[in-house]
């Protein structure tokens, strides 16, 4: 019991720290609270394999993990290039351009719309991952068969987010971009686009996490000695978790660079948007 | 009807597509087989052959059909061939995940609202995570329990639960805050305490955001089941049947794991749809 004291001290200080910092409730503050506790998360973990001596098979402590993380920065670099940027990336953009083209492509056609929508909103919610052993077999081990998994899974939820898109702007809009005599093209480029920005905006953003996960995940069935998946399985088989989770630093890493890069585009293109717009 | 028909052209088209695809990668195999077999390659051998392989690279719709029918009707519940028991494993550890990870993220989620300090902790970093490939740990995870001494369905439930839970979290603390000033307004003039807010004005106007969530959790948390099916070993299980598939080039048997697989999906999601509608309806929240 008395080998729980610090612990349970540090999480009561650091908790108290953090209600007392809450009650200003300035920016500085808010980022303030959720460093503390992200450190102290990081320092609980840390004392408890330390303190109940968690063998690092089970549970490595962070400091491991960082010193895994600095020791094998080529190795990870590598896994990193041949997976999200190889594998997840040109995926995400293949997956994209495929998605946005065809719902232009169906869009003048309310009777494909109609049959498309339904169909794409029920395969966005199947588990398309299961494709991947398939892919893996059509495409070889290398990135192609990782960017057709990314590619696929990818594909219906930008899709259906920017049929919603061009579906949303309003009666009296389309009205006056037509009185001012535009054609088909005109209108979708000037007004309709734009206004399915936010929407396709949306779609990347949840194909960004998508396609890290098929990425990875289309590796477990097959792949070249190297990328992040295969180091994670390998590493796994090693018994080697402190590398495991190095791995998965780097990947919570790119996938929230992935994430904030494709946040910043859209704020930058959709800066119009209410949801956009500085808080007062 | 007018509903109905673009929906099945669409679905018509794809089957026609898939045959079409079918002939066109599995011409090489057949071109080559009947070649061995001395036979002159007439163009309907051609087609029938590619209709009809053992193992096709992408088997066609009948061939399927055929795989499904004979998984699930063909087989005594109970064999390790039939895909009705696989379904059931696969099933189990979904709703025993799901309901863990809705629990924790109902639960926290009621501490997010009430608790400012915890607000601000575990929000930005609980949709940090959102961004984290999440499912790539999941054989860690695994593994990991297994030397730990814990197999069986808990390991995957917990995979399942992890990625059942933020869906839960982040529609929960949308729902429980969906009461504006007036309404909360009102039940101070009430005198109400704290627990009668909670449960009669923020617990039912969070329904309809909890079962949009509930909708996203479930399809999240059978994913996360196949996933952490994948790891050597596991030999029940829709993830598991996929794998050994895929080692042993048995595309016929993948195709009908992953169709078996996106029924489920599909039967999980009707069904939430449906307890979402009758208990809206009866909170008088049916719009």
């Amino acid at each position: 019991m008395s080998a729980a004291l610090p612990i349970l001290a540090v999480w009561l200080g650091a908790w108290g720290l953090n209600a007392w910092l809450a009650r200003f409730d300035t920016r500085l503050t808010r980022i303030l609270v959720a460093l503390i506790f992200g450190a102290t998360v990081l320092i609980l973990w840390e004392m408890i394999t330390r303190i109940y001596n968690v063998p690092p098979v089970i549970l490595p402590p962070p400091s491991q993990i960082a010193r895994a993380f600095t020791d094998n920065l080529p190795l990870l670099w590598g896994d990193f290039v041949q997976t999200i940027l190889k594998g997840a990336l040109s995926g995400w953009v293949m997956g994209a351009v495929a998605a946005i083209g065809t719902a232009i492509a169906i869009d003048r056609s309310p009777f494909l719309q109609r049959g498309l929508l339904p169909v794409g909103n029920f395969v966005a919610a199947l588990p398309i991952i299961g494709i991947a052993p398939i892919l893996v077999m059509w495409f070889g081990f290398d990135w192609q068969s990782k960017a057709a998994v990314v590619v696929v899974m990818v594909f219906f939820p930008i899709l259906v987010n920017t049929m919603a898109g061009l579906a949303a702007t309003d009666p009296l809009q389309r009205d006056l971009i037509a009185g001012w005599n535009a054609g088909y093209w005109q209108a979708l480029w000037k007004l309709r686009l734009p206004a399915a920005l936010p929407f396709i905006f949306n779609g990347l953003k949840i194909a960004t996490t998508l396609a890290l996960i098929g990425a990875i995940v289309a590796e477990f069935f097959g792949s070249p000695t190297r990328g992040m998946g295969f180091r994670i399985s390998t590493a796994v088989g090693q018994l080697n978790l402190a590398l495991v989770w190095a791995e998965i630093l780097v990947a919570a890493l790119a996938g929230t660079a992935f994430y904030g890069l494709v946040a910043l585009v859209e704020r930058r293109l959709t800066f119009w948007h209410p949801s956009q717009r500085k808080q007062s | 009807m007018t509903r109905v028909l673009p929906v099945l052209t669409v679905l018509a088209a794809i089957v026609v597509v898939w045959y079409l695809a079918a002939v066109g990668l599995n011409m090489n195999w057949a071109r080559q087989q009947l070649e061995r077999d001395g036979v002159t390659a007439t163009m309907p051998a051609l087609i029938g052959n590619t209709m009809a392989q053992e193992r096709p690279v992408l088997p066609a719709p009948h061939q399927v059909a055929a795989g499904l029918w004979e998984g699930i009707a063909g087989q005594k519940i109970t064999s390790k061939r039939s895909l009705v028991w696989h379904a059931w494993v696969t099933l189990s550890a979904t709703l025993a995940g799901f309901a863990i990870g809705t629990l924790a993220g109902g639960l926290l989620a009621v501490g997010i609202v009430h608790n400012r300090a915890m607000d601000q902790s575990v929000m930005p970093w609980a949709v940090a995570s959102q961004t984290v490939p999440i499912l790539a740990i999941a054989p860690m995870v695994i593994v990991v329990l297994a030397s730990a001494g814990v197999t069986g369905l808990l390991p995957k439930a917990i995979i399942s639960a992890w990625l059942s839970f933020f869906p839960v979290l982040v529609g929960m603390v949308k729902g429980l805050r969906s009461p504006d000033a007036m309404q909360l307004d009102q039940m101070r003039s009430w005198n109400a305490s704290a627990a009668q807010v909670f449960w009669r004005l923020r617990l039912p106007s969070a329904m309809p955001y909890l079962f949009a969530s509930l909708k996203v959790a479930i399809a999240a948390s059978l994913v996360g089941t196949i996933v952490g099916e994948l790891p050597a070993g596991a030999t029940a299980g829709l993830g598991a049947r996929l794998l050994s598939g895929s080692y042993y080039g048995q595309t016929v048997q993948i195709w009908s794991a992953l169709f078996t697989a996106a029924a489920l999906a599909a039967l999980l999601v009707l069904i939430v749809g449906w307890i979402e509608r009758i208990t809206l309806r009866r909170m008088g929240l049916d719009r």
